[in-house]
Order: C-alpha cells, then structure tokens, then sequence
C-alpha cells in the first residue's frame, strides 16, 4: 500500500513538473505576475511528492519488502539495516529517484531562498530546473520504475552487490549528486538568462552560490569515492582514470572554471557568454556522465546494469537539453552586449588563462573517456587507454595551471605589476625550491616529476598564504580586526589552493614513493617493508552478518617498538557469491600502512599484500580543505545580501 | 558573421558527439569484427625483454612451430581485469601457447598485479615504451592476437576476450591451426 502510495507521490510529481515548466515561462513571456508567481508553491509541491516517494521506497528497503522488484534485486534480509537503506541508491531506479530527488532539493531552495532575485529570472530558473524534473521523472516512470511489483514475491532478495556494502555508499552517491545535480542550477540560470537576453554581474551574484554548493559537494563526493575505492579495492591506489571516475571529475573542472569566469563577469562584467557557456557545458558533462553510466555504451566497473531502452532514452533526453540549450545559445548569445579588452597582465587575464588551462583539461578527460566508445562504434572493442594516456596529456596541462594559481590572486584588476607580484612571491619560490630538494633529499633522488610535484605544491601553498597574510597585513598592529573583516570569499579562496597544494603533495607523494611488498608468509613469520617489520601474526576465519570472513592480524614494528596491529580481511558473501577485500590501513607519520591478505599457497602460507603509501592522508586531508573553502566562501555576506537596486528595478518594471 | 558562426560551434560538435552516442547504442553492433590490416600477414619483428630477469623475453622469431596467442595487458587497465578470469582458463588449453605483453606497464606494477590475480602467461614481456604495440597496430588494452605455426596473424581480439569469442571463434580457430 504505502510502495503504490509513493509511486502515486512520483506520478504526481510529473504532473507537477509539467505545470511548473510551463505555465511560469508563459507567464515570463506575458510578463503576468500571477503565471510566474506559480512556480514557488509548484517547486515546493515537487519536492514534498518526491519525498513522499523517496520515504516510501526506503521504508520498503528498511522492512525488506521483496514483493518490489527493485528491493527483491538489491537487498537482502540478512543486510545490516544501513546497507539496506544505502541500498536505495546503490542501482539505477533507485538511484535516479535520489537524482530527482535532490533535483527537487535545489528548485525548492531557488523558491524558498530566492527572494533577492527579480520574480521574472526566478520563474524561468524553477521552469527549467522543472523541465529537467520532467525529462528524468518520464524516464524513471517509462523505463526504470523503482516501485514495480513482483509477482509472486521471492522468500528473500538477491543481495545489493558485497561491493558496495561499505561506508562509502551512504555518504559517496549523495554528495557526489549533490554536486552533479547542483550544476543543473547553473544551467538553469544560463538558460533564463538567454532568455531574458541579459547577463550582467547581479546575475553572476545570483549564480555563483548555486555553483559554489554544487562544486563543494562535487569536490567532496569525488574525494569521497577516491577514499572507497582506495580502502577498498586493495590495489592501493585512489585514481583510476575510470570512464565514471572521469564522469565525475569533468564536470568537477568545468565547474571550477565558472567558478572563476563568474568572478570576472561579477567584477568586470566581461566574458559573459564564454560564463553561459560554461554553466550548459558543467551540467551537460554531468548528463553526459548519466548516460554513459546507464545505457551501458562504455564498459566500467560502475557501470549499472544496462538496457539499450533506456539508453536511447537517456540520449534523447541529452539531446533535447543540451542541444536544446546550445542551440539557445547559438540564437541569443551573440547578442550580450560584449564586455571589455583585457589587458594580458591583470587578474581578469589570468582567469581568463586559468578558464582555458581547466577546460582544456577537461577536454583531454573527455577524449580519453569517449575514445574507446568511438573506437567501438568504429569496429574496435572496449579498450583503455588508462594511466599513460592521461599522463601525457593531462599533466602537462595542469602543472602550469597549479604554477598560476599561485600567481593569479596577487594580480590586480585591469591592470596588474608583474615585477611587483613576482617580488612578493619570492618567498613561495624559496618553498618550491625547499620541497624539491627536501623530497630529492628524502628519497635520495625520485622521478623528476615528483620533485616538480613537491615544488609546485610548495609554491601553491606558500603563495596562498602569503597572499593572505599580505591582505590582512598579518603582521602589524591590528590584524586581528582585519581578520574579521575579510569576506568570507577570501577565506574560502585561501583554503581552496591551499587544500589543492596539499594534495597535490599527497598525491605525488604516492605516485613517486610507494613502496610495495608481495610476497608468501607463514603465520609468525615477518618481512620489511619502508623501515618498519611487520609480522604475519596469525589468520582466521571469521563470520560477518551476511558474509565469511578470513581475517589476518599483522603487526608493524619500528626501531623494535609495535606501533600498529592491522587485521585486513576477504570477505565471502554466499548469496551474491563475490568476495571482496577489506584492506587495514594505519596512518604513521603521514603515510599510510597498507595490508591485504590474498589466497593460501596451500602449504600453510599466505599471499600478503603490503603497501608504504607516503603523503597519501594528505590527499583527502587537502580535498577537504578545499570543500571547507567553499563552504566558507558560501557563507559571505554578499550573497545574502544580494543585489537589492536590481531586484527593485525589475520589479518595477513588472508593475 | 564570423562572430554568429563562433556561437554555432558548440551546438554543432555536440550535435556529432550526439551522432557518436547513437551509434554506440545500436543493438547490432558486434564489436568483436575487427578488420585488420594485419590478417594473415607475419607478426612484426620484435624483441621484447622479460619481466624477470633470467627469464625468457619474447621474438618474433620464436613464435613458430606452435600456435600462440599474444595478450597485450596492463596493470592500469580495467577491462584486463574483467578478462582475467577466462585467460586464466584458457591457459590450461595444451594446444596453444598464451604469451603477455605488458603495455607501458612499469616491471614492478606487472609482478604485483600477475601475483594479485595469477599468472596465466608461459612467458610475459614488456613493451614499456610501447614500440611493439604500435607495429602491431594495438589499439589499447587489452587486445589479442592469434599467431599461426608459420607465425601469421590469424585472429585478432580488440577489447577484453569474452566465453563468446574463446568458444565461437578462438576454440574453432585453434583446432584448425593444430590440426
């Protein structure tokens, strides 16, 4: 009864969409305040039968109703109650319905929050956000219905996939969509925007939250899919250029490239249609990254389960939203009134270079992931192209991007002093230098790249400091006052390269200076590995609610003294039949101790895995510093305070 | 003008990126034809260096007198992984010789990832620089390459073998060539 109640709530959302897309955009084209003023009430009713939907398909995962298909697929009796409310998501109905879900999230939020913006621009944006409701909602309900019945109903479910049943399911597809589906307000703006014919900076005001929320989930969901896969996959690695790794990661660096382009439209009120542009390209990459996970045309190991139905769906879907948008924009773009020149040295300049230097290397991920697709499609079969590819094209892109950003946020506006910036950096060029040879010293020499990596993270972090600090001119009397008040923008920039600096560290620190160790052990025997013993203490079995577990212990010995006990396992699930590993890992000195347990030789030994990952922490660590950034730049006042001479004078106009 | 036919271009590449993902979605693609020039051509010269030292590495020139099947395969590669299993398989097969090229692949990530899933290979070499993958015409990894007693290119598997091409084409093809 309650699942046909949420399918009822779902249908009746459609319905809702349909009035929300509609009516509120005849009534911006007939400038009558009543049309527009439905859209608030229609986003708010969206959300709440949405809820109702959602509410009602996990309380059928929570009391294990198997007579739903969806639920008989992906869970399982014997699921600890967090993997089976987790399991919602953790497929494609379920997890579409979580994607309009937060759809729904973001377009009550433009109603609830919006009162700064004229009532005109809001009633496009929340027909839009309804329109891209509409498409999603039509689809689920058409070909991926999360509440369709089974008949008759199976004693107990198939189990969700052992593979997700970790911690990282609850919080890595929320966020992650918080981030995809929070790009649709930008592109719901850029599209009211070439609606209305105008761009000006109150409307890069008005974006710039939105894609500021968007970016800090996206940044923290990928952070946290990088941290699942890297404890949980045992290859001790935490990239993997996978095609839903790169789904998530191009609108991640589109995004950050409007995040700065809507800097110089606010400020400057240039590069306007380059922003819109940006806006429809960040949310196209989260729609292209939907279909490239669900209509199974590129093998991953994330793919969902796939069906060529709901492929072709999806890809109309794609077309008629992005296609539709480009076109819009090929028709009203020329018109914005085009800003000013640039001066090459100035800070507009350098974000100019930032914009291109970050979509550039979007573009190389994106040829990267869709290479094998257009191989397929021309005869080849699935292929990768993997690590080197990106290696040799991605890297050379971003390094001087980093170098920039350290120089960028000392330029002024219009026109900047070079000489006089690079003499401010002089101490960030001392910490470049200093981490070179500090890694070159450590490691008693390592790849040239990683030296590169370790002085461009010095630069980057030293500079940002030291651009604060010069700001709030730290050291003279009275900072402290100052300190309170810098914007809140300030801050969030601060934290953003800084955090970016530090995991770039950890990252080099882990592609250069991993040290790894394979090898047959004994229970009581021992083996070294980066300057510490470890002993192979002993294995045993041991069983979980749903599973069967080998469990090893290790202890890891430095200068004779036991620092860490580590107890990885390998995981049997009997109903899904996988196994899956469960690597322990002990952070010491700002590496990570890393422990697998493979297969028994037979004869008494075990295959051990062992890892010595260096700098690693510091890449989760710097990611989220760098989403703290943006939490903090979300909370500057000027965004709530808005743009009130503008809204008034629209309203104004309305009357 | 110029400046109109600018705002066009984005819509325009999307609309061919478009054309690629509706291709993609044909139900009668069949991956598994590739047509390649080097069908029934000898293999490329080559002469690859061994994982491990002391171990053989692998010539062109050794590869006659017995049917073999070259994997290209790296550490780094996903659907190497997915493809394992069925090399792993296939291996046991006494009538063919299954021989690994490890694609830029660094020594040590091919020993750790061979040690973490099997070795199926009689002999793997490395290919670091990838030389030997071009003359071959590898489009990435991982991809196969059935070599006849004479030592000609006989099959060639772009992508992850799969039970469908072993039992339907490479099984067949192998019985002829051994017979």
């Amino acid at each position: 009864m309650i699942v046909e109640f949420g399918h009822f709530a779902l249908v009746l959302a459609l319905v809702v969409a349909f009035v929300q897309a509609v009516v509120p955009l005849w009534g911006a084209q007939q400038n009558d305040a009543r049309l527009m003023g439905l859209a608030r009430p229609a986003a708010m009713a969206q959300l709440l039968c949405i809820l109702i939907a959602f509410g009602a398909l996990m309380q059928a995962y929570i009391v294990s109703d198997f007579s739903v298909a969806a639920v008989a697929r992906n869970s399982n009796s014997l699921q600890p109650l967090i993997y089976r409310m987790a399991g919602l998501w953790g497929n494609h109905e379920g997890s579409l319905l979580l994607w309009v879900a937060i759809l729904a999230i973001y377009g009550a939020a433009v109603a609830a929050f919006g009162d700064n913006l004229p009532p005109r621009l809001q009633a496009r944006v929340l027909a839009v956000q309804a329109t891209i409701a509409l498409g999603f909602l039509a689809f689920m309900l058409f070909t991926s219905n999360p509440f369709a019945r089974l008949d008759p109903a199976p004693a107990d479910g198939a189990e969700l996939n052992p593979i997700l049943q970790d911690p990282g399911l609850a919080f890595h597809p929320p966020t992650l969509y918080l981030g995809y589906v929070g790009l649709s307000m930008a592109f719901s703006f850029a599209v009211a925007a070439l609606l209305e014919g105008r761009v000006d900076a109150a409307w890069a005001r008005w974006v710039r939250p939105w894609t500021l929320a968007a970016w800090t989930c996206l940044t923290f969901g990928i952070g946290a899919g990088s941290w699942w896969a890297y404890h949980t996959l045992g290859w001790g690695g935490w990239w993997f250029w996978d095609p839903v790794e790169n789904a998530s990661f191009m609108p991640w660096l589109t995004a950050t490239a409007l995040l700065h382009s809507a800097i110089v439209v606010e400020k400057r009120d240039a590069l306007k249609g380059w922003t819109i542009l940006l806006a429809i390209l960040a949310f196209a990459l989260s729609l292209i990254g939907t279909f490239l996970v669900r209509s199974g045309v590129i093998t991953s190991v994330h793919a969902f389960a796939s069906d060529p139905t709901r492929g072709v769906f999806i890809l109309a879907l794609l077309i008629f939203y992005i296609g539709g948008a480009l076109v819009l924009f090929a028709w009203r773009a020329p018109a914005l009134k085009p800003g000013g020149l640039f001066a090459p040295v100035s800070r507009e300049g350098a974000l100019l270079i930032n914009n291109l230097l970050l979509v550039s290397a979007a573009a190389t991920v994106f040829l990267g992931t869709l290479y094998p697709l257009f191989l397929d499609v021309a005869g080849g079969g699935s292929v990768s192209v993997g690590g080197p590819y990106y290696n040799a094209t991605f890297l050379p892109i971003v390094l001087p991007l980093i170098a920039l950003a350290a120089i960028g946020p000392f330029l002024s506006w219009k026109r900047a002093d070079l000489p006089g910036v690079l003499a401010r950096l002089k101490l960030a060029l001392a910490a470049a230098i200093l981490a070179s040879i500090l890694g070159w010293w450590l490691n008693r020499g390592g790849p040239l790249l990683a030296l590169l990596g370790a002085a461009l993270a010095g630069w980057l972090f030293v500079a940002a400091a030291s651009e604060f600090a010069g700001r709030a001119r730290l050291f003279t009397a009275g900072a402290l006052g100052r300190l309170r008040r810098l914007p809140r923008a300030a801050y969030g920039m601060t934290f953003a390269h800084a955090g970016l600096a530090i995991a770039i560290l950890g990252m080099t620190g882990s592609s250069a200076w991993k040290q790894e160790d394979i090898r047959v052990l004994r229970p009581g025997e021992s083996a070294t590995i980066a300057g510490y013993s470890y002993r192979l203490d002993s294995v045993g079995p041991v069983e979980g609610p749903n599973y069967h577990a080998t469990r090893a212990q290790f202890t890891f010995i430095r200068d004779g003294e036991a620092i860490a006990v580590l107890t990885p396992e390998k995981r049997f699930y009997p109903v899904a039949a996988t196994t899956t590993t469960q690597a322990a890992i002990h952070v010491s000195r700002l590496a990570d101790l890393y422990a697998v347990i493979g297969e028994p030789d037979g004869k008494g030994g075990w295959t051990v895995r062992v890892y010595h990952e260096p700098l690693v922490p510091l890449i989760w660590g710097g990611i989220l510093l760098m989403a703290a950034g943006g939490v903090v730049s979300l909370s500057d006042r000027r965004y709530r305070v808005g743009a009130p001479l503008r809204a008034r004078g629209a309203e104004a106009v309305l009357r | 003008m110029m400046r109109r036919l600018i705002y066009l271009l984005p819509v325009l590449a999307f609309a061919g990126i478009a054309g690629w993902f509706w291709q993609g979605l044909a139900p009668e693609r069949d991956p598994t034809l590739v047509p390649s020039a080097m069908i029934d051509k000898p293999v490329p010269e080559f002469d690859l260096p061994p994982l491990e030292a002391g171990k053989p590495g692998l010539k062109s020139a050794e590869l006659k007198g017995q049917v073999t099947l070259i994997n290209f395969f790296a550490s780094w590669c996903v659907p190497c992984r997915a493809e394992h299993p069925l090399l792993l398989t296939l291996a046991k097969d006494k009538r063919l010789q299954l021989d690994g090229i490890a694609y830029k692949n660094k020594p040590e990530d091919t020993a750790a990832y061979l040690a973490e899933l099997g070795n199926p290979y009689a002999r793997v070499a490395l290919d670091q620089p990838g030389r030997t993958a071009i003359d071959f015409g590898v489009y990435g990894v991982p991809e196969s390459y059935l070599i006849d007693r004479d030592g000609r290119i006989r099959f060639r598997q772009v992508g992850p073998l799969t039970e469908d091409v072993i039992e339907g084409k490479l099984k067949p093809l192998i019985a002829e060539l051994t017979k």
